[in-house]
């Protein structure tokens, strides 16, 4: 039997990126807040270390701060007549755990969708005919990017953003993204110093008339204190971000940007090591009770609270959806149901070029140091003549060359023995990589349910993930090969590569931890999990923040939208919800 | 490793719980923490990876560990770039990884049934790497010996070795391997881990005086190139430092 525990006002399942927004946020309008977290307490000094934090085996080849999936697995196959199979390692994509979650170790790339995006079917349907969409079930996201521009603006002003507007108020500014939506003003800092390569792209892609700008950035280009009052160093482009926590506080995370002020309060509480098996709702089955989680000796506590946050990472959060019986769980023959519909990822391909008479110092980068191009992006170019919808962001981000995973060989050259090390030894400083970030739109048989087979040590059903790349989005994504070519072309290399992107997702290489949709939002309950206000339409004191949110994923990384989807939340509870509990939009 | 789950219950996990308003505490194995009102802060925290001792075996018996020596020099040669993969320490690092939290899987889901998968499915046997280890040199040495009058791997020349190495590279070569491993799959295994083990950080044991970065110009736990940042196409003067081990010109002055 559980244990009855004292209630809360309110209690958040994760404690990552939204987790920590959201409880700052309503700490801050006086609730009582208990965030209840699977993994360990991680901060700064004690956790990411800088006497032992640059150590590519241990935290980019073994994984050492990502969830295990010896904790949680899940299923995957690519089509429903397919038996899925438990991905006994996570390979394409690498789920985070512990306080801060994955915004511990992400690069840091932070953009804002379009309003294009957040109004993609009617925009499509509008531009192109609702013909262009046959086989495809993208959707608009019930918000605009007017509504959410403060949100994006918060966010990141928390985060120090380094970057260079393209769109002020309106007004096309040189040297930004000429393709953004009008901001209201500057990033918060300018943009990161570039290195040699991101320097070269942006010349090369200049002078084919295309229009390159500085990645925006999570990596502090300057010293920068935050609204919250909390001080963050400057980024020294050690080469050891992605898949490593900071060491110099110079990536924003729920450590550098919030915990300093939030851990502080007296009405915040963080359990640690706590895994939340279930949302507990009452006998409506229309109203949450609480949560139920287990600690780590194994006893499991009953938690009441008035409201519920889920707060996981995006796949988690449909999952903690389907194993608490909360909506109703998608099925993808007849496309009805909405828990686990518009599982969404993200649509890539790579290349690079060689020199003989370059060094790019790989080793000198950071996690979004680069040049990005926009001109191939969601709707920014014309698709009239296409047989597509969607595109790429195309990225020069050498984020690092840690020699275990970055030791690249020609084409054609041997993977070992005396040929292979002469070659290696060549190439490690004279060649560079760019990629394409392509958009990820949602198709009916891609979709998230429980697995019929496997379990986790509790018991409960993994994951079953069903999913492959859309016939649209391998032509979206072999168009944007080929304006690569032609970039890889004005560079000028000895050689070149350029991927093209294959059906059949696999799970094992890495690929992405962009995984979007499953409790999506959106103006009608038959089609969304949750409204506008990321609040759940079957029980409404529970609410799904994170990019599970997405109707379906832009070229873009997602954490920018995130983190603005967070304080678009907390507002809403703050503003609406608080004032008078209930839907706050009827179904 | 910090996930190892014999080091699950350590002294720093027992110092974090009493400090922090251990609602939870009652339970004496409980790591689960209460943490409200201030930041903590953990005296004597940090878990850096202790240095490997180079001498004897930890998981390889004498023969798997003399094939593993042989591989590891065919994969990475003796030139004027770096000593040969067994002289880096190659072997021996792939050895203490497999006698540790790798070998065994820790990180791994484990859980039946067992079935065979798709491409795209990833390994789907019950094997844990170590195991693949022990299976897959147990039929490379009685395959070789089969097809070469009783001559175990070593006992092959350079030559030949290689022509097994490049047959299951390239999938001409049926191990017949139990498990649900393929020959392929391990040939890859093999290939990685060597990699792991010559490019790594030195305090796993291989990529000894940090051979490996001084050929490629790789600095190491540098942490700061600010100065250097826009100096572009320009060598970087410095070399290499471990996260243990310092600069490896200190290292090599004793």
């Amino acid at each position: 039997m559980a244990k009855l525990l004292p209630r809360k006002d309110v209690v958040i399942i994760g404690f990552g990126w939204t987790g920590a927004i959201l409880a700052q946020e309503l700490t801050d309008a006086g609730l009582d807040v208990l965030a209840i977290e699977r993994g360990p307490w991680r901060d700064t000094a004690t956790d990411f270390n800088i006497g032992y934090m640059p150590d590519e085996l241990r935290y980019a080849i073994r994984k050492d701060l990502f969830l295990q999936p010896a904790q949680e697995a899940m299923t995957m196959r690519n089509h429903v007549s397919q038996t899925a199979l438990p991905m006994r390692d996570y390979g394409s994509f690498l789920p985070g755990q512990g306080v801060g979650g994955a915004g511990v170790h992400w690069n840091g790339h932070t953009w804002r969708f379009w309003s294009s995006d957040f109004q993609l079917k009617s925009h499509l349907t509008e531009r192109y005919g609702a013909g262009r969409l046959a086989g495809l079930q993208v959707e608009d996201w019930g918000v605009t990017y007017n509504e959410m521009e403060s949100a994006y603006d918060r966010f990141e002003y928390l985060c120090g953003i380094s970057g260079k507007a393209g769109n002020l108020k309106g007004k096309i500014q040189p040297g930004g993204n000429p393709f953004e939506d009008p901001r209201q003003r500057e990033y918060p800092l300018p943009p990161m110093k570039m290195s040699y390569a991101p320097t070269m792209f942006a010349e090369a892609t200049k002078g084919i008339g295309l229009h390159p700008f500085p990645t925006p950035s999570a990596n502090l280009s300057e010293s920068y204190v935050n609204p919250l009052g909390i001080a963050m160093g400057q980024c020294t482009y050690c080469g050891f971000c992605e898949r490593f926590g900071c060491a110099n506080y110079s990536k924003a995370s729920a450590q550098t940007t919030i915990l300093p002020v939030l851990m502080r309060k007296s009405n915040f509480e963080v359990r640690t090591e706590c895994e939340v098996l279930k949302i507990d709702l009452d006998a409506s089955g229309k109203k949450a009770k609480g949560v139920t989680y287990v600690d780590t000796s194994g006893v499991e506590w009953k938690q009441p609270a008035d409201i519920v946050l889920v707060c996981a990472y995006a796949l988690m959060n449909v999952r903690m959806l389907l194993l608490s019986g909360i909506g109703k769980p998608y099925n993808p023959k007849s496309g009805q149901g909405t828990i686990g519909r518009n599982y969404c990822y993200q649509t890539n391909a790579g290349a690079r070029v060689y020199f003989d008479d370059k060094n790019f110092n790989p080793f000198i980068a950071a996690g979004a140091l680069g040049q990005t191009v926009d001109d191939f992006n969601g709707d920014a170019f014309d698709h009239s003549a296409l047989d597509f919808v969607g595109g790429a962001g195309i990225n020069c981000i050498p984020t690092n060359g840690r020699p275990i995973g970055n030791r690249p060989t020609p084409p054609g050259t041997p993977r070992w023995g005396a040929e292979w090390k002469k070659a290696t030894a060549q190439t490690y400083k004279s060649s560079f990589a760019f990629s394409s970030q392509g958009s990820s739109y949602a198709a009916q048989g891609n979709y998230l349910d429980l697995d019929p087979t496997y379990k986790d040590r509790f018991g409960r059903p993994l994951l079953r993930m069903t999913f492959d790349f859309p016939d649209n989005d391998i032509r979206m994504s072999h168009y944007v090969s080929d304006q690569m070519e032609k970039i890889a072309k004005a560079l000028n290399p000895k050689q070149s590569t350029v991927g093209r992107l294959k059906k059949d997702w696999n799970s094992v290489p890495y690929q992405s931890t962009h995984n979007t949709g499953g409790a999506i939002m959106g103006a009608d309950p038959t089609r969304s999990a949750v409204n506008r206000y990321l609040q759940s339409w079957d029980v409404s004191n529970v609410f799904v923040i994170g990019a599970s949110a997405f109707p379906q994923n832009a070229g873009k990384n997602p954490t920018g939208t995130v983190g603005a989807l967070a304080f678009w939340a907390a507002d809403a509870i703050r503003n609406l919800y608080l004032r008078s509990p209930g839907p706050l939009v009827q179904a | 490793m910090r996930n190892s789950p014999t080091l699950a219950f350590s002294r720093r996990r027992f110092l974090a719980s009493a400090a922090a308003l251990p609602i939870l505490a009652f339970h004496s194995s409980a790591m689960a923490r209460s943490i409200s009102g201030a930041l903590p802060w953990e005296p004597l925290a940090g878990e850096p990876p202790a240095p490997v001792n180079p001498l004897g075996w930890k998981f390889f018996t004498p023969e798997e560990a003399a094939t593993i020596e042989a591989i590891v020099t065919r994969f990475i040669p003796a030139d004027d770039l770096s000593p040969n993969g067994k002289d880096a320490g190659c072997a021996v690092f792939i050895d203490r990884q497999l006698a540790g939290s790798y070998g065994a899987g820790s990180r791994l889901y484990m859980e039946g049934p067992f079935r065979p998968g798709l491409p795209t499915q990833g390994y789907q046997g019950s094997l844990t790497p170590a195991g693949r280890y022990r299976e897959a040199l147990r039929a490379l040495n009685d395959y070789v010996r089969k097809q070469n009058g009783n001559k175990n791997f070593v006992q092959l020349s350079g030559e030949e070795q290689d022509a097994v190495l490049k047959g299951m590279e390239e999938g001409h070569i049926d191990l017949k391997l139990a498990g649900g491993l393929n020959t392929k799959a391990f040939f890859e295994l093999l290939l990685q881990n060597t990699m792991e083990g010559f490019f790594a950080d030195p305090v796993y044991g291989g990529n000894r005086d940090m051979v490996s970065w001084k050929m490629l110009g790789f600095p190491g736990a540098r942490y700061d190139y600010r100065d250097f940042i826009d100096k572009h196409n320009q060598p970087y003067p410095l070399g290499p430092v471990g996260i243990v081990s310092g600069s490896a010109d200190w290292a090599s002055k004793g």
